[in-house]
């Protein structure tokens, strides 16, 4: 079974080539530095492509009291606390340059009247803030980045399926996958990984997330040892599509609240008035998403089971030019004009803020030379992601990793060593479903493991469901050993997906267990048996990591802000925003 | 519409194969990919397809459906009317194996492209108005659909001369960009090989984005270029549109 194995030698190796990994890729070349990009489809298309609203960056073209202070700010209210507070200050100072710089590479976003970058509202942001192209800013800025890229000596290994990465002791040494076109393997050495794989949406049944989100990279992380943080923090975005069947779980950008669209019951009731009265439909996602849940479960929902979102106010002119895509969409696969009328909504999977643990200032993980950025990553978002912080995210975080790994690269004196037994064996455990017999079909694992985290570990959870979940993902992870595949190794997607399942396996019990450890809601994680927010909970982080073939829970304490951030907070209102007249800034 | 539906798609890769049909049951508001993934899961798990978003983002599903190149993520079975649906991959690019093809063709074009150089560093100040034009070809999808129906690349394998309608609206929307400094008229003329281009908005028709290839970055660029050099295609639009 053994085959002359291809292989490649490299100072950093980026797996991912979405917007981190692309950014990544631009801030590693230099030249004499040897760098690589794998990723699992075609150079473009990575799930990035579809990002819809913007954006964020504290650039104040529209409203000069925006500061990178307002910014970080809404971060860390919307991560309720529990995220990386430097993570989130690096960030909000960098965003606005990163933007800038995207700008000078060719983007083109929609403009202010006097020609500056256009800035739209989004949800529990204070300012206008995020920089945006109508409804494709994903596509602007994967775009700009690609013919960035291309430009360059990176090299490029497009539909390449990472499935391992390999140590040296306690360091990264390379990447070991195959060619999803040929099935034949390949063999990348390198002095460092940066892992831009992106989220795992596609653990639950109804997502947004393109096929590629299978969470790999965390999963790989995990089993070379690197440690997954606050793995329970799953977002449900409030609006996706949901009907016909075909088509749930599509996106609804936030655009479409940001430009004035407002949420309605079945009895035509504007509920958000009562769950939020300040931010309304613009609120927090998390809010947004459970008022949504909460009024269906009370029986106000629509036909299909959600609620109405109604932007037909705007007019038909409006809507054609701020939402094309929106409007395109559901004329397209719904028969609905959204110019004329209302359109069901519901919740779907959208994002997962946990993921391998990056340092602020490096991205580095706990694995010696291998680093994480973007959406795999986690130390941003908490609890909650703002809409438009994921965009600027990659940028500001994927230059910084992209560094990072060249100058560990650049440190070592030699190419770290391979073992030849571990590559052989890894060949073999790739290809074991061929000659597995009357196995198990990997797209029946999947669907079933979707049911069982849509079920069990959704937008609502309490302890009996989530160990009824725990027990379901344990047996589906038993019968996936088995897992088997018929024809041959090219393009075989039945192959691919037995790859799939495993690491959705090995995420999906990471987010149950973290989920049980944390016993109150917060954000994203809404406990029914645990409703409120509780100080203790609110200073750690669950820490999922590998110990043998078994998965340990431990909790890290959340990282104590300085007291200038912390002086922040005390005002009860945002920096930026004017105190109400006559109070003092004891108010709340 | 019908309970089930028959699917006739191609199976093979570059040494050949034949349509194999399947049933699909249908569902309300079903589109091709969505019967795709159906005989994936249930009838033939091998069968190659590339997608990714399925919203008509991304690009990679481009297919011909009873001969007419689309979207197979945006094209719903209850437009193609009763009959067995014909699923095919782009004719224009080889076959990898079903309905994957080898679109790295592309990809080599767009390195060649001489790329974006401002005048100086951003922020810029550029108003709506003027980067319409360009947005508008940026919304590319890169579903090299305008590639494969444009008939220089598809009935007469010209790839060594012409850089197709994709290409096309790229170099326009760099040379239509505000600020950019680099001239591409010359390799708009011989390395892009627009002369080959007789405007037969063929490209157009199949956008899925609904760019306006041929008007708005075509002709334009032709006439950029004819301002320079010589183009009878081009005397010929001009003598068609009377001016
Ligand atoms: C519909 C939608 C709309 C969104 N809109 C917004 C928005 O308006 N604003 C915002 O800020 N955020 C938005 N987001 C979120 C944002 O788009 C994503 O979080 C972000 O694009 C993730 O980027 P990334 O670079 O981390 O990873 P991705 O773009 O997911 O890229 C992952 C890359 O890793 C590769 N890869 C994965 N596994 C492997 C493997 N095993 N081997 C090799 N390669 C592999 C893939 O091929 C791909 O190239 C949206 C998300 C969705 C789904
Ligand atoms: S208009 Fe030109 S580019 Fe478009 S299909 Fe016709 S010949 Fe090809
Ligand atoms: S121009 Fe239109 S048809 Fe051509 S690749 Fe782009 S999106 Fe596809
Ligand atoms: S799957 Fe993305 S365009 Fe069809």
């Amino acid at each position: 079974m053994s085959e002359a194995i291809e292989t490649h030698e490299h100072d950093v190796v980026i797996i991912g080539a979405g917007g981190a990994g692309l950014r990544a890729a631009i801030s590693a070349a230099q030249p004499g530095v040897r760098v690589a990009v794998l990723c699992k489809s075609l150079l473009g298309k990575a799930h990035t492509v579809m990002a819809e609203g913007g954006a964020a960056a504290a650039l104040g073209n529209l409203d000069a009291a925006d500061s990178w202070r307002t910014h970080f700010y809404d971060t860390v209210r919307s991560a309720h606390f529990i995220n990386n507070y430097r993570t989130a200050e690096i960030f909000a100072k960098e965003a606005p340059d990163r933007i800038i710089e995207l700008e000078g590479w060719g983007a083109l976003f929609d403009r202010t009247p006097d020609g500056k970058i256009m800035q739209r509202p989004f949800g529990a942001h204070t300012f206008r803030r995020l920089a945006h192209v109508g409804d494709h800013t994903g596509l602007e800025l994967i775009r700009t980045l690609q013919y960035r890229a291309i430009q360059s000596e990176v090299e490029f290994f497009q539909e390449f399926t990472s499935t391992r990465l390999l140590l040296d002791g306690d360091r990264v040494a390379g990447v070991m996958g195959y060619y999803r076109e040929t099935g034949r393997f390949a063999l990348f050495r390198a002095r460092a990984v940066v892992l831009a794989t992106g989220g795992w949406g596609r653990l639950y049944q109804v997502t947004s997330n393109s096929w590629e989100s299978t969470g790999d990279g965390a999963a790989m992380a995990f089993m070379a040892g690197a440690e997954l943080g606050d793995m329970e923090m799953v977002q449900f975005h409030p609006t996706g599509m949901v009907w016909p069947p075909g088509v749930r779980g599509i996106l609804v950008t936030e655009g479409v609240r940001g430009e004035g669209g407002v949420l309605l019951n079945s009895e035509g009731e504007r509920f958000m008035l009562r769950y939020d009265p300040e931010r309304q439909e613009l609120s927090s996602r998390d809010v947004v998403a459970r008022a949504i849940y909460k009024e269906v479960q009370a029986g106000r929902g629509t036909p299909h089971g959600g609620a109405w979102l109604d932007i037909t106010h705007k007019g038909a002119a409006f809507i054609l030019r701020k939402l094309p895509n929106m409007y395109d969409q559901y004329l397209t696969l719904a028969n609905v004009d959204i110019t004329k009328t209302k359109f069901e909504v519901a919740p779907t999977c959208h994002y997962t803020m946990g993921g391998v643990r990056a340092d602020p200032e490096t991205c580095a993980t706990t694995v010696k030379g291998l680093y994480a950025c973007g959406e795999v990553a986690c130390g941003l978002h908490g609890a909650n992601r703002l809409g438009g912080n994921s965009l600027s995210d990659l940028l500001v975080f994927g230059r910084r990793a992209g560094e990072a790994a060249r100058e560990w690269a650049q440190g070592l004196e030699a190419q770290p060593g391979i073992d030849a037994a571990e590559v052989q064996a890894e060949q073999e455990r790739v290809l074991a479903p061929f000659s597995v017999e009357k196995g198990e079909n990997p797209y029946d694992l999947h669907a079933q493991l979707q049911a069982v985290m849509s079920t069990h570990a959704g937008i609502a959870r309490d302890r009996a469901g989530l160990e009824a979940g725990l027990a379901k993902v344990e047996e589906l992870k038993e019968r996936s050993r088995k897992v088997a595949c018929g024809g041959s190794r090219m393009f075989n997607p039945g192959w691919h997906m037995c790859f799939d399942v495993k690491s959705m396996l090995t995420l999906g019990e990471a987010i149950i267990r973290s989920a049980m450890a944390r016993t109150e809601s917060r954000g994203a994680h809404w406990r029914t048996d645990y409703p409120d927010e509780t100080e203790e909970m609110g200073s750690v982080n669950f820490v999922v990591w590998r110990d043998g073939d078994e998965m340990k829970l431990k909790t890290a304490p959340v990282p104590k802000m300085p007291p200038e951030l912390r002086a922040l907070f005390e005002t009860g209102r945002a920096p930026g925003v004017p105190a109400p007249t006559g109070s003092p800034s004891e108010r709340r | 519409m019908k309970d089930t539906i028959t699917l006739s798609v191609f199976r093979g890769d570059h040494t050949g194969g034949e349509e194999r049909s399947y049933d699909v049951p249908v569902t309300e508001g079903m589109v091709v990919l969505d019967a795709v993934h159906y005989i994936q899961q249930h009838l033939a798990p091998d069968l190659a397809v590339r997608w990714n978003c399925k919203a008509a983002r991304c690009g990679s599903c481009s297919a011909e459906i009873n001969g007419r190149p689309r979207l197979m993520c945006k094209t719903r079975l209850d437009v193609l009317g009763e009959g067995v649906i014909h699923v095919r991959p782009m004719k224009s690019f080889p076959v990898i194996r079903d309905l994957v093809t080898d679109v790295s063709w592309n990809y080599r074009v767009a390195r060649q492209i001489p790329g974006f150089t401002p005048a100086h560093p951003a922020p810029f100040v550029m108003h709506q108005v003027d980067v319409e034009r360009s947005q508008e070809f940026r919304k590319c999808i890169e579903c090299f659909l305008c590639q494969n129906v444009c008939h220089v690349l598809r009935d007469h394998d010209l790839k060594s001369r012409y850089v197709g309608p994709r290409f096309m609206i790229k170099i326009a929307e760099l040379e239509m960009h505000p600020m950019d400094t680099v001239d591409r008229i010359d390799f708009t003329q011989k390395d892009a090989g627009v002369g080959y281009c007789n405007v037969t908005k063929c490209c157009q028709e199949v956008c899925p984005e609904h760019i306006h290839i041929t008007d708005n970055a075509i002709i334009p660029m032709k006439e950029r270029v004819a301002d320079e050099k010589y183009d009878p295609v081009r005397m010929l639009v001009r003598a068609i549109r009377g001016r």
